[in-house]
């Protein structure tokens, strides 16, 4: 098998270099093989229409195409839409539909599929915001859907991504059953690049190209086996030797130094603007003394960013300055730095009237940390802990055994600082506006408004800019209420989670789009196949 | 006779242990904090209050505890372990794919551990203050105090980094998937360093057991009266004197068999090796009840089996026992 392997491609080589053709040539020409990633992530189940996060994200976008999907710069493409359309109101979108889509079972693509879809995952998907404004969709014929909204949705465009919309076959999935728990979850049928073959639960799964795919001369590659690894290090060494062809979502220091030594690896951080994770401090500003905005500000200047960044975290993280992550074009960068000064801090503290006791203490507060993400959360909390005794405050870190005892405290509001990561997921409607909104101040829901953050200029903002079409004017109302919420400190940003991907270096087209991994890999394709 | 009746008393005794272990899993995996619904709401990014009052009447939690309890002891008995929260899936599909690769680990380190630990033994009891067995009381300690995942963890360095010749994850080739014989040897293969790691913490043990009773054994008047009458050397130690040395060993095995499940669980999590350890890691981290409780009941269901066989074993060598000397 090695042996006939070896000498083939020797033959094929020699033959190519005979007839005079560059090596390039034949190297880009060349498609199959296998492309083995390793992950930590167990996905669930396998279907992106009913369950978010990367774990399903990535085998998801590979079984199911979606209407659009976007390049490295934010910018929409056609994928199962060649072209779409929005209405001069704004209430209505019409997508057509490639024509000689087919879903791995044979069956030809419809608008009714795309119809049954968009209003399975505005029912089921865990984010409700994201297709709220959909009323219905129309399919005047079957390559056309015409989706009509209640108000005005630019965040629809992003809903559509790959991650995010997953086309279903109405045939297997309207049967009826509950999606949440449905069957085919496990065993898909998707029109996407590659089919699932094999799922060994928590062990690996794998996938293999569809050969009808409607995109002519793709996937590149034959087959994609995902193993799942339960420890982080088995998954390094892995890498480094090679079994392992692609190692997304790495965010350990020491790690990415690690497999950036390797002369094997292209190790990248691009590909994850679209989720855009944040790394940050939240505040109860509910509880005294933090219910003084002064306090929180306070706070913001004792911690040193720079250092966090920098030293903590290696230089490998990207500080953040706001809620919007950065790369994000609606990013601002214009808000208050809360650069470090002491000075200012203790001033500010002395003004709402925490003065120091005898020994020095203004005040003994919490801080709560998400366990085990060492470097992005414990650390961070620690550090804190030092920079606050500065001001004298006295900061008390609380481990927390796992997550759902942490998630319990913080969405009861049992805490008064916490260290938390929380995702942009693309457009500010689908993951920003849950954490600032008034009206989502939700107890014993994790990831709500757990700061009880309430400020009806920002509710205004925010509800304006949902329905905004025009860009630049959407981009100025996030512009203020950025500005304003970094203002109000409910929230001290720190650092965009710095994702790292490894690749093997023999790979080609490398997905750097902003959905990463967390697309359709039908590009990807071995330059250099491996020597197995 | 004396056997079955032996035998009926002790599965009496493990079907009333096993209820017990029912009810305080269930009552311990309750009184942690947080549940399931909050983590399945957080990953949903938020979900309103009809969202999580439906999942909890989905899942039953919206009963007391006690109600709770009896549903479930009610639905065991009847052989229905529920449904996983987390994974979509019956529990007992889950642990039916899982439970052979844990098998496996835990029977391949026993041998392992038994094998190498007795002739060890044996071996430095020959001359109890050499230096052989110097050697193998310190390496053997040195094995025994270390935690095992962090043996685990040096031996993946050494034989997945350093010196790459055996596989470090999974329980087969998954690129190259092999049939029939030489499937079997991809295994055997990836069985290696996981085993290995897991035994290595029980040599010390059986060595140091080993090594005392064959002392105590080869001082006995049968043992002189052997090399009298002129038995080769191997045939002393290994009929006469081995096999009477055997029996606590037998015991501790028996005995330790729920210690061999939890260091399972962290072997298995080093290595990725498919076992029922990652889905209890899994499990907690989500609050996923059913599929904890059915885990650790079939945990606790393999300990007792593995106790009750060892009682057998134990009399199968020892012919006194069988005389019903207990």
């Amino acid at each position: 098998m090695l042996l006939s392997k070896r000498s083939f491609m020797a033959g094929a080589l020699g033959g190519l270099a005979f007839a005079g053709l560059p090596f390039e040539a034949w190297a880009q020409s060349a498609g199959g093989g296998t492309l083995v990633i390793g992950s930590t992530q167990v996905p669930r189940h396998f279907n992106g229409a009913v369950q978010s996060g990367i774990a399903t994200a990535l085998p998801s976008t590979q079984i199911f195409a979606s209407p659009l999907r976007y390049d490295d710069k934010w910018n929409p493409q056609p994928y199962l839409a060649k072209s779409w359309e929005i209405a001069p109101d704004g209430l209505s979108v019409t997508l057509k539909l490639v024509d000689d889509a087919l879903f791995h079972d044979g069956k030809p693509v419809t608008s009714e599929d795309v119809a049954f879809s968009i209003m399975a995952i505005k029912e089921n998907h865990p984010f409700k915001t994201m297709l709220a404004a959909v009323d219905k969709v129309e399919t005047p014929d079957p390559k056309t859907a015409v989706i009509k909204l209640t108000h005005p949705h630019p965040a629809l465009l992003l809903a559509m991504s790959p991650a995010l919309m997953p086309i279903m076959p109405k045939h297997v999935y309207g049967d009826g059953q509950d999606l949440k728990t449905h069957p085919a979850n496990l065993k898909p049928i998707g029109s996407g690049p590659y089919k699932l073959v094999e799922y060994k639960q928590g062990d690996y799964y794998t996938l293999e190209k569809f050969d009808k795919f409607f995109i002519p001369g793709r996937p590149k590659l034959d087959k994609i086996v995902v193993r799942l690894f339960s420890d982080p290090n088995a998954l390094l060494v892995s890498t480094e030797r090679g079994e392992i062809h692609s190692a997304p979502f790495i965010t350990g220091v020491r790690d990415i130094d690690r497999l950036e030594k390797s002369q094997n690896l292209v190790v990248t951080d691009k590909g994850f603007e679209g989720i855009g994770a944040l790394n940050w401090l939240a505040f109860n500003t509910k509880k005294k003394p933090l219910d003084d905005v002064r306090v929180r500000q306070a706070i913001a200047y004792a911690a040193n960013r720079d250092f966090i960044v920098k030293k903590l975290m290696g230089g490998k993280a990207t500080p953040s300055t706001g809620p919007i992550a950065p790369g994000s074009p609606l990013e601002e960068k214009n808000v208050e730095q809360y650069k470090f000064d002491l000075a200012k801090a203790s001033k500010l503290l002395d003004e709402a009237g925490l003065k120091p006791n005898a020994d020095g203490v203004r005040t003994t507060l919490t801080i709560d940390y998400i366990p085990g993400g060492d470097e992005q959360q414990r650390n961070v909390a620690e550090y804190m802990r030092s920079a606050l005794k500065r001001i004298g405050i006295n900061l008390e870190v609380r481990s927390a055994p796992d997550f759902p005892t942490w998630a319990q405290r913080v969405s009861n509001y049992d805490f008064d600082l916490t260290m938390d990561t929380v995702y942009n997921w693309a457009d500010p409607v689908i993951g920003v506006d849950r954490t600032y909104l008034s009206s989502n101040i939700r107890k014993g829901i994790i990831w709500s408004n757990t700061q009880q953050y309430s400020n009806p200029k920002v509710d205004e903002l925010l509800g304006k800019a949902a329905v905004e079409t025009a860009p630049d004017k959407r981009k100025a109302l996030y512009s203020e209420f950025q500005k304003i919420v970094v203002q109000d400190v409910p929230i001290y940003y720190i650092n965009a989670v710095p994702y790292y991907n490894a690749f093997a270096k023999g790979l080609g087209n490398l997905p750097t789009s902003i959905w990463g991994i967390a697309s359709p890999l039908d590009e990807l394709q071995w330059v250099t196949p491996p020597k197995t | 006779m004396t056997l079955l009746v032996h035998l009926f008393g002790k599965l009496a005794n493990a079907a009333a242990l096993l209820l017990a272990v029912l009810v305080l899993n269930f009552c311990l995996i309750h009184t942690a904090p947080g549940d399931p619904v909050q983590v399945i709401a957080g990953e949903m990014g938020g979900a309103s209050a009809e969202v999580i009052a439906s999942l909890r009447a989905k899942y039953g939690l919206d009963h007391s505890l006690i109600e709770q309890l009896f549903t479930y002891l009610h639905n065991v008995l009847r052989g229905d372990f529920g449904y996983s929260y987390y994974f979509n899936q019956p529990v007992l599909g889950l642990i039916a794919q899982r439970l052979p690769a844990t098998l496996y680990l835990a029977l391949a380190s026993v041998v392992m551990a038994v094998v190498i630990g007795t002739l060890l033994g044996v071996a430095s009891a020959r001359r109890p203050n050499g230096l052989f067995s110097h050697a193998v009381t310190v390496v053997s300690l040195a094995g025994y105090a270390a935690p095992v995942f962090w043996t685990g963890l040096l031996l993946l360095l050494l034989f997945g980094s350093v010196w790459p010749i055996l596989p470090v994850n999974g329980m087969s080739d998954v690129v190259h998937p092999k049939q029939g014989i030489a499937h079997l040897l991809d295994v055997l293969k990836h069985l290696i360093l996981p085993s290995a790691t897991l035994a290595m913490v029980f040599v010390a043990q059986y060595s140091r057991l080993a090594r005392v009773n064959m002392i105590d054994v080869l001082s006995a008047d049968y043992v002189r009266t052997a090399r009298a009458k002129g038995l080769p050397e191997s045939v002393v130690i290994f009929k006469h004197a081995l096999r009477n040395a055997l029996i606590p060993i037998v015991t501790v095995v028996g005995l330790q068999f729920g210690n061999l499940f939890a260091g399972a669980v962290l072997v298995e999590t080093v290595y990725s090796w498919p076992g029922m350890g990652r889905l209890v890691y899994d499990s907690i981290l989500r609050r996923d009840y059913p599929t904890l409780m059915a885990v650790l009941f079939f945990s606790a269901v393999l300990v007792i089996a593995a106790n009750i066989i060892t009682d057998l074993v134990y009399r199968l060598i020892d012919p006194r026992i069988r005389a019903g000397a207990r």
